[in-house]
């Protein structure tokens, strides 16, 4: 039993179908916790009133929105080095949610950022980056649907996705190097004491842990479609034949 | 190799005439730059650096996707790809040859449209040292576009939408190393990551243009 046999497709759709429950009601129950506790039961900031509330979705989704991407690298290293195509489906079916978490991000932060900086957006590093990385998930979907044979479609866009990568980075920061940014720094970092004030931060975990879950559950579908949708066309294919 | 270049310099030069196109190209955005900004010298002055950058980038795009396109159609490409030269050298001579004849005319013309745009006096050595330092990386990572949309129909649009977010480090540091020099600054450190980015996509893009050519032949 090793995890290359959920690349059998079978085998996957029996698994995911037993799992996607665990994970789906989980995810809700946690976004509604978190997001009930964040917007309703938690204080406002002294300095920033009730938008900090905003951080609520803001954090959680540009964390997803960074590694969705990094999900979708590995699936395609994955495809690349073992050709499974549950794999190469997942990278597909992982991008639009990552083209959506980025967007979330973008618009969460101008809404905040205009009472806070009195401006919706300013080239900022952190800010133009995300911008860069939206525009990186929209060639990576153009890609998918431009080219026809799904096979050509899975290699070009898993190889784009590699060198897509390491530009990102670069562009993150070269980006600082251009512009002294307005963004505070990281909110959340795994070796300091204390990110922020208890109150802020236990739900903000929560709102996280929820939006890990929703981002699986919507990846796991996703998949289920896609494999669907290419038995589909082989049964079509099938039936032509006849 | 040496054959293979001879050959797309020639069909560069004679045949369909791309050879001028980005020059002329170049030309027209710096003409039309002062006629959307106004006239005044100082203006100009200051957006000289990320005009011209940003005119040669777009340039550079012009052309891209003539590096293979013709070659898929014709099927010239599928016997470069059994030649016995390896597939990642072919993308490399390819992308000399489109460097050749877009991004060197556009380094050596720089500083004409320099003038035209009233760029400061010390902004001309970075301007031309940045874009020869720079221009051999958008033709390398151009010829990677190139090669993931070459099976296509109508490739060029999803082109400019892959290439150009790929483009970015490189605009950055190119228009900042302009920016220095214009100021009067010292421009070495952003030139200096600008060369280390041209080496890289040097290095590693013909890799992924051979493995994404491979895929596309198949």
């Amino acid at each position: 039993m090793s995890i290359w046999d959920y690349a059998n497709p079978k085998k996957f759709m029996q698994t995911t179908d037993r799992l996607l429950p665990f994970v789906a009601v989980p995810a809700g129950l946690m976004l509604a916790a978190g997001l009930l506790w964040g917007f309703f039961l938690t204080p406002d900031d002294y300095r920033q009133g009730a938008t900090v509330k905003l951080l609520y979705i803001h954090v959680p989704s540009a964390m997803m929105a960074i590694n969705a991407w990094g999900m979708m690298l590995v699936a395609s290293l994955v495809w690349l080095i073992r050709r499974h195509h549950v794999s190469a489906l997942a990278a597909k079916a992982a991008a639009p949610v990552g083209l959506v978490m980025t967007l979330i991000a973008l618009v969460t932060g101008a809404i905040w950022g205009q009472p806070m900086w009195g401006t919706w957006w300013a080239w900022d590093p952190r800010l133009t980056s995300f911008l860069i990385l939206f525009l990186f998930y929209l060639g990576y979907i153009a890609l998918w649907e431009a080219v026809e044979n799904p096979d050509t479609a899975a290699d070009l866009t898993s190889v784009l996705c590699l060198v897509g990568s390491v530009f990102a980075l670069l562009s993150r920061y070269a980006v600082n190097f251009w512009n002294q940014g307005l963004h505070q720094g990281a909110s959340l970092s795994l070796d300091r004491e204390q990110n922020m004030a208890d109150v802020f931060w236990y739900p903000l975990l929560v709102c996280l842990a929820g939006f890990v879950l929703l981002f699986l559950t919507l990846v796991l579908l996703r998949t289920r479609t896609e494999i669907r949708l290419r038995r589909l066309k082989a049964l079509e294919a099938r039936e032509r034949m006849a | 190799m040496i054959a293979l270049l001879a050959r797309d310099l020639r069909l560069a030069v004679r045949a369909g005439g791309g050879f001028g196109l980005g020059l002329a190209f170049f030309l027209i955005v710096t003409a039309l730059v002062p006629f959307g900004v106004g006239p005044e010298g100082g203006t100009l002055a200051r957006i000289a650096p990320g005009i011209l950058w940003v005119g040669a980038l777009l340039a550079c795009l012009l052309s891209l996707d003539r590096i293979f396109a013709l070659d898929f159609e014709d099927g010239s490409l599928d016997l470069l790809a059994t030649a016995p030269i390896p597939l990642e050298a072919v993308v490399a001579v390819k992308s000399l040859a489109h460097w050749l004849t877009t991004g060197l005319p556009l380094v050596l013309a720089a500083p004409v449209f320099g003038l035209l745009l009233n760029l400061p006096g010390p902004g001309y050595g970075a301007l031309v040292a940045s874009l020869a330092v720079g221009t051999p990386a958008l033709s390398v990572i151009g010829a990677f576009g190139a090669a993931l949309t070459v099976g296509l129909k109508r490739g060029g649009l999803l082109l400019s939408l892959l290439v150009l977010p790929l483009y970015v480090p490189t605009l950055i540091f190119g228009a900042e190393a302009v920016r220095r020099g214009a100021g009067g600054l010292d421009f070495a450190t952003p030139l200096m990551l600008l060369a280390a980015i041209t080496a890289g996509a040097l290095a590693g893009l013909p890799f992924a243009a051979a493995a994404a050519i491979r895929v596309n032949l198949r």
